[in-house]
């Protein structure tokens, strides 16, 4: 049955018409300046942020079989151990299905960095910086900033109030923001391109600024907004990773520079 | 609340009356000389095959090391994020060492080599590392034992202190790490070991910060502001409000040397640990090596620790509280131990005050009672024998302290709602009690009465619905089901005053 299941969803994805729907669509962001949680120097936690497109919703599963199938090195087991921990893609029935754990519509988790970011070059973009993940991340569904509001805060740690476990919900479940963007918190953690620059960040502002993430009073030191925690449990996530690990709540969305070709 | 403080006071009258075993020659270790620290707790490289530590989950605590060379420890410990009850009908979602909060119990010997494995379970939504300040090194080993989920870290350590050492999550943001559950203890026994006693428990202590108020039903999600605040919903021994009550109750005999290790994981509240009716015989307090003696209270801090041993000369049940006791009555912060074996009249005579305590609590397999007429509340579908049994199991819980079991109250004290002439003649003013409570002289049954009941802002309108449709119904008393709309209704038309609960 589920061998049946695997080819069929084979199949139609090699038949329907018009693939590009099964992808996620890019939406365009205007840049602007903003303050970040993690700032770029000794004083100044404002940074800027060009404009960007970014896929409106984390890449499912769909679209990453879509991927291994064109790009078979990227299968689990025969992706290079160097670029993935050994539970790669492990909820997938095979290398190349799906299966009952692993619906087409949700969001591919158990991915590696090495992974995503093969997947963005080949859709001819990249993972977002930080800075870009937390730029449209950081909106409402009314509001481009909501991040000062104690509604916006709570329902993200309401998220971490839930014990992993579940199943992760389609992408798209629940409302758009601002920019139209899907899912950017409350369904899974996303890769960025420079998940392990905060380490670097740390180091070279002061003596021992390496370790402070990790631990006792780690976010007194260094973090701007010290009472978002929200944000701040991001950075703490994506600071625990290596480039090759994956994890059942962790996948990626791709971005883009230039405008939306009709 | 009054009776309670009545009894503790008579307690500590009785005590203070009575004479402690001989002191004899028990002057601990005050003369000799010091242990040196860490730089004589380094007993050389590890010797033996290594060992694998035995865990255990509170109240247990693991066997005594016996051993006389150092050794190398692997220690396994996994974290879960799990949803699992705080109190009766309210989950949340704790993060825990080893499936249980407390986390699992460690115990070595001074100089030993521990291998920490700490694993991040897959499903956690988290990374997590562990800080153990019998660790000496930057970050107690946080820095080496930050794990993703799904993933594994190893570090070791050398134990060069002796004492009992708190454990906890550091990761960022870490108050809510701990807050979640995150913290443990780990013994570091000298290297001639712990005298031996007849019974050891692991007890701990840590309080929880919910969206919802104390014992609102449901899910609760932890609330970020109240923390900062250190406005606690919860303060609680062993992770969960029935943790250490009723049959979950630590239990001895008569004559019993008992050792308690006591650690508090905070995140904020220091603890002032009592046993109503127990004096301390020894202390170590905060966890080291040397002890007081003869001690009421010893107060434990937050990421702190106490060591605490006392033998038990009579029978009956010993209230374990965080003597800052509105915590203990109104938090949660409440354990037992039972200790069974023949009166001893000659070092107490008294009344036993079991019930007034258990009455505090409801037995783990009446709580589906409750949730059930909860449920059947929400479909419109709850009938007068369902709000019976539910109110009774919550009589039991919040009322019977005062009014009693049998409803007859306490002549002079607490009026009686069996057969009551008040309590019948008019529902609504009963309702309007419960919500607001009843201050000055009231006439029950012919006698006087002229008390104070606070009022039972913990309580919902169904809680209040089943408990006023179980005391109408009961005893003797026939009257109808009230239901949750008329006490909605009249909590909307009372006026209260300002400060006063919801």
């Amino acid at each position: 049955m589920r061998v049946v299941f695997g080819i069929f969803v084979v199949v139609v994805l090699f038949t329907a018409p018009g693939q590009h729907s099964l992808a996620s669509e890019f939406v365009h962001i205007s840049g602007g300046e903003f303050r970040s949680v993690i700032p770029e120097g000794e004083d100044d936690n404002r940074v800027a942020v060009a404009d960007f497109l970014v896929q409106e919703a984390p890449v499912t599963n769909a679209e990453f079989l879509r991927f291994v199938l064109h790009h078979p090195e990227w299968q689990r087991g025969r992706a290079v151990s160097l670029f993935v921990d050994d539970q790669y893609l492990s909820t997938w029935t095979s290398p190349i299905s799906l299966g009952p754990q692993s619906g087409p519509q949700q969001p591919v988790t158990q991915v590696s960095w090495f992974a995503a970011n093969g997947y963005c070059e080949w859709q001819n973009a990249r993972l977002p910086s930080w800075y870009e993940w937390e730029y449209f991340a950081a909106a409402s569904e009314s509001m481009a900033d909501a991040r000062a509001l104690p509604e916006w805060r709570q329902d993200i740690l309401s998220w971490y109030s839930q014990a992993g476990g579940h199943r992760i919900s389609d992408v798209r479940s629940g409302p758009a923001n601002y920019y139209h963007v899907f899912d950017a918190h409350g369904l899974v953690w996303e890769w960025v391109d420079d998940f392990n620059a905060f380490m670097v960040t740390g180091d070279n502002r002061e003596q021992g600024g390496a370790d402070q993430l990790q631990f006792c009073g780690a976010g007194a030191i260094t973090m701007e907004e010290k009472e978002n925690y929200a944000v701040l449990m991001r950075v703490a996530m994506l600071s625990a990773l290596e480039a090759r690990y994956t994890t059942r709540n962790l996948g990626f969305r791709c971005v883009r520079q230039g405008e939306i070709s009709q | 609340m009054r009776l309670a403080t009545t009894i503790i006071t008579a307690l500590a009258i009785a005590l203070a009356a009575c004479q402690p075993q001989p002191v004899g020659t028990a002057s601990g270790r005050a003369h000799q000389a010091d242990t040196g620290g860490s730089a004589a707790g380094d007993f050389g490289p590890p010797q033996g095959d290594p060992i694998h530590a035995v865990l255990t989950s509170a109240p247990v605590v693991p066997p005594s090391v016996d051993r006389d060379y150092p050794a190398k420890v692997i220690v396994d410990m996994e974290v879960r994020e799990l949803d699992m009850e705080i109190t009766e009908g309210v989950t949340y979602t704790f993060w825990t060492f080893g499936g249980t909060v407390p986390g699992s119990f460690i115990r070595i010997r001074q100089g030993d080599t521990v291998e920490f494995h700490l694993k991040n379970h897959p499903d956690s939504k988290m990374p997590h590392n562990i800080d153990l300040h019998a660790v000496t090194g930057p970050g107690g080993g946080a820095s080496s034992s930050f794990t993703a989920p799904g993933h594994e870290a190893v570090f070791s350590f050398k134990a060069l202190n002796q004492g009992l050492f708190v454990y906890h999550c550091a990761t960022a943001p870490v108050g809510m790490h701990v807050a979640n559950g995150m913290y443990g203890l780990i013994l570091v026994e000298p290297p001639e070991g712990l005298p031996p006693v007849d019974k050891e428990f692991y007890v701990m202590q840590g309080e929880f910060y919910t969206v919802g108020k104390y014992r609102e039903k449901g899910h609760q999600p932890f609330d970020m502001q109240k923390a900062i605040e250190e406005n606690a919903t919860y303060v609680l021994f062993n992770g969960s409000e029935g943790a250490m009550v009723g049959e979950n109750a630590i239990k001895a005999n008569v004559g019993d040397t008992v050792r308690l290790f006591v650690g508090n994981g905070g995140p904020n509240l220091v603890s002032s640990f009592h046993v109503i009716g127990e004096i301390f015989d020894k202390v170590f307090q905060e966890g080291g090596t040397r002890y007081q003696e003869n001690v009421q209270t010893t107060l434990v801090p937050a990421g702190g620790s106490a060591m605490t041993e006392f033998r038990v000369e009579v029978p009956g049940t010993f209230i374990i509280v965080d003597h800052s006791i509105f915590r203990a009555f109104n938090k949660g912060a409440l354990g037992m131990l039972k200790v069974d074996g023949d009166d001893n009249l000659s070092v107490y005579s008294g009344k036993e005050v079991d019930n007034v305590y258990l009455g505090d609590k409801v037995a783990a397999d009446e709580l589906s009672i409750v949730s059930d007429v909860t449920q059947a509340e929400i479909t419109g579908s709850a009938t007068k024998e369902q709000r019976i049994s539910a109110g009774r199991v919550l009589y039991n819980g919040t009322c019977s302290v005062c009014h009693q079991q049998n409803g007859e109250g306490l002549e002079g004290v607490f009026p009686p709602l069996a057969n009551s002439d008040y309590l019948m003649a008019d529902t609504r003013r009963a309702i309007e009690i419960v919500l607001n409570g009843l201050v000055g002289p009231v006439t029950v049954n012919g006698g006087p009465f002229n008390s104070v009941m606070p009022p039972m802002s913990q309580l919902n309108d169904d809680e209040i619905a089943n408990i006023l449709t179980f005391t109408l119904n009961t005893w003797g008393n026939e009257g109808d089901a009230i239901s949750s709309d008329e006490v909605t209704e009249v909590r909307a038309a009372t006026e209260r005053p300002e400060g006063a609960a919801h």
